[in-house]
């Protein structure tokens, strides 16, 4: 007989996402109730901003009115890949079943990191499919074409948009682990979750869109790692975003994704040798 | 060589001192005082393979600490751990490979999925090849009785079928040490000897080391052939039960059913350490006077209707032995 083979190395964090993805798709109940919330709050939205563009001077437009529609919809089809606590791993913490994680044989940061994979595609997955088909079919079909997600600006403006969008995942993970890593210090972790929710739904573009907020702001927006999760990416898609500057977009992702994990390994090093595993 | 070496091993911990009430915790926003806590004190100890050792002591005493420093999930102040010629902290994933580890309290097994779904994580999370895994599986369902449990989410198992499933998943990838921190706790009569059964078997047929904490006496003098006992961050006593008993005290006790309910008991060489209705039960020293000398004054002053020998109960060994050595909660810990 062969001796069979050891399964290899990136076996154990496959399984990790594959666990997740399919628990997480149970929650189909959750996405449906999500999607009827988001489609008011998009459409909400969108009547705002058509008010404000009928009554402001054209030249104080810092997007055209359609760039704010497939913005909008965008945001609400792509609300759960932005960066949160894993409410696994805060669970763990808490009851002190992390002893368990720390007994795997496995590197922490990288298990981390692909249980963020998992829980930011699955919800995503669920929702952004009708939230799109609503947002682009729906609408016109309702006679609310004005309001609808439009295509990409081109063919171009549409593959950037893709690549920019899988770079923002990896930006967004990197961020959910360091929110993850925090725990480790604060143990509850419910005042840093609630605050980084609030500044990267903010920041990112989330609330109102970046080119929208004040001259003064665009410069810290700008350095921050934030808009490259969400206000980059939709901006290449309605061609706000000239499809000769992506290159640009998808750098600053990756560079910012390379720092927060160098800094995430760094700081999970330090954090399990402090760290009190609760109870007992 | 031991599998296991431990020498002077410190942890100390920093609790922050809360004054009681709102205007502490007031205070304590401005100004927190710092408690050191000394959870392992200097612990010594060595294991061979193939041992099965109990380890005991008061809550807080330092038992889990030890555990989870021995498993590399906590890093020690001071002092020296090798198992299997490795630092469990410095070489974690290698270390951990090769043990397994079940906290009585916590499941490892994923809440939402079914027990089999689990098992099949944990096998793609420790690399076992099919084969292999499909072998421990079918022996740990045999062993176990898990047939029915396996298509059950782990939410919905009870607590004895919870720990058996843990048990199993710990051992998936056959590892040779196996650390139980209170694998018994809160488990009915019938569970706790299917698990004490298991432990037994597991560690005489296929020689692994196991190391058990637990608050139950019970599972110590069913399963363990060495105890340790720890408190306050100290070792107290380390080697088989009988000499555990043997160091604490040489009492024995002589428990008697009266006929006469009233009947009053003078005995020079004995004391009545309880009464209850007919029943009296008396403590001797077999060296001052033996059993059977008790026995036959008792009988020449009073008609027995039954009697007994026996040991004090294990509880009460340690009990005693955490009292002379002042642990600060001996008693309520049993």
């Amino acid at each position: 007989m062969i001796a069979e083979a050891r399964p290899g190395p990136w076996r154990p964090y496959c399984a990790i996402v594959s666990a997740r993805f399919r628990m997480l798709l149970q929650y189909r109940s959750a996405a449906i109730a999500g999607l009827f919330t988001q489609a008011f709050f998009g459409l909400t939205l969108i009547m705002i901003y058509e008010a404000f563009y009928r009554s402001a001077a054209v030249s104080a437009r810092p997007m055209a009115f359609a760039q704010i529609v497939s913005y909008v919809w965008l945001a609400q089809a792509l609300l759960a890949m932005l960066p949160n606590v894993d409410a696994d791993v805060r669970a763990m913490v808490r009851s002190g079943a992390i002893a368990y994680e720390l007994c795997r044989p496995v590197d922490l940061y990288s298990l981390w990191y692909a249980r963020a994979v998992a829980h930011r595609t699955a919800p995503t997955m669920l929702r952004a499919a009708p939230m799109a088909v609503f947002a682009a079919i729906g609408l016109p079909l309702l006679g609310l074409g004005e309001w609808r997600l439009a295509p990409p600006a081109s063919l171009a403006a549409g593959a950037g948009f893709a690549v920019a969008l899988v770079c923002a995942l990896a930006l967004a993970c990197a961020i959910s682990v360091l929110i993850n890593i925090s725990l480790l210090w604060t143990v509850s972790g419910d005042g840093i979750v609630m605050l980084v929710a609030t500044a990267v739904s903010l920041l990112s573009g989330l609330v109102v869109p970046l080119p929208l907020l004040p001259d003064w702001a665009q410069p810290i927006l700008r350095w921050l790692p934030f808009a490259a999760l969400a206000d980059l990416p939709f901006r290449i898609y309605s061609g706000h975003i000239a499809v000769g500057s992506v290159a640009v977009v998808l750098g600053r992702q990756l560079a910012w994704t390379a720092a927060l994990v160098a800094l995430g390994r760094w700081l999970i090093g330090r954090g399990m040798r402090r760290m009190v595993v609760q109870g007992g | 060589m031991p599998q296991i070496v431990v020498e002077g091993l410190v942890k100390t911990f920093q609790v922050a001192e809360r004054t009681p009430g709102l205007w502490g915790a007031v205070r304590g926003l401005a100004r927190r005082r710092y408690r050191t806590v000394r959870a392992l004190d200097g612990v010594s100890f060595s294991i061979e393979r193939g041992e099965l050792v109990g380890y005991i002591g008061p809550n807080g005493a330092g038992k889990s600490t030890t555990v989870k420093a021995l498993s590399g999930i906590l890093v020690p102040d001071a002092g020296r751990c090798e198992v299997a010629g490795r630092v469990p902290w410095t070489q974690r994933i290698a270390h951990v490979a090769e043990i397994g580890v079940v906290f009585g309290q916590r499941t490892q097994l994923w809440w939402d999925l079914p027990v089999v779904e689990s098992f099949e994580l944990l096998r793609d999370i420790y690399r076992v090849p099919q084969a292999r895994y499909a072998r421990a599986r079918d022996t740990m369902i045999e062993r176990l009785d898990l047939a029915a449990l396996l298509d059950v989410p782990v939410r919905q198992l009870s607590l004895g079928q919870r720990m058996r499933c843990d048990l199993a998943a710990a051992l998936l990838h056959a590892p040779a040490i196996l650390f139980l921190d209170e694998p018994t706790i809160g488990l009915d009569a019938v569970s706790k000897l299917a698990v004490r059964d298991f432990i037994k078997q597991l560690n005489r047929d296929e020689g692994v080391t196991v190391i058990l904490t637990t608050h139950d006496m019970d599972d110590i003098e069913a399963l363990c052939t060495r105890v340790m006992v720890i408190a306050s961050g100290k070792i107290l006593s380390d080697g088989p039960l009988a000499e555990l008993r043997a160091r604490v005290t040489r009492e024995r006790w002589l428990t008697v059913d009266l006929v006469d309910a009233a009947a009053a008991i003078e005995e020079a060489d004995a004391t009545v350490i309880r009464r209850d209705g007919h029943r009296v039960c008396l403590a001797f020293d077999p060296q001052v006077v033996a059993p059977a000398e008790l026995i036959r004054r008792l009988t020449s002053h009073h008609a027995i209707r039954d009697l007994f020998v026996e040991n004090p109960p294990i509880e009460t060994i340690v009990a005693r032995l955490y009292a002379a050595h002042g642990a600060p909660d001996g008693a309520g810990a049993l």
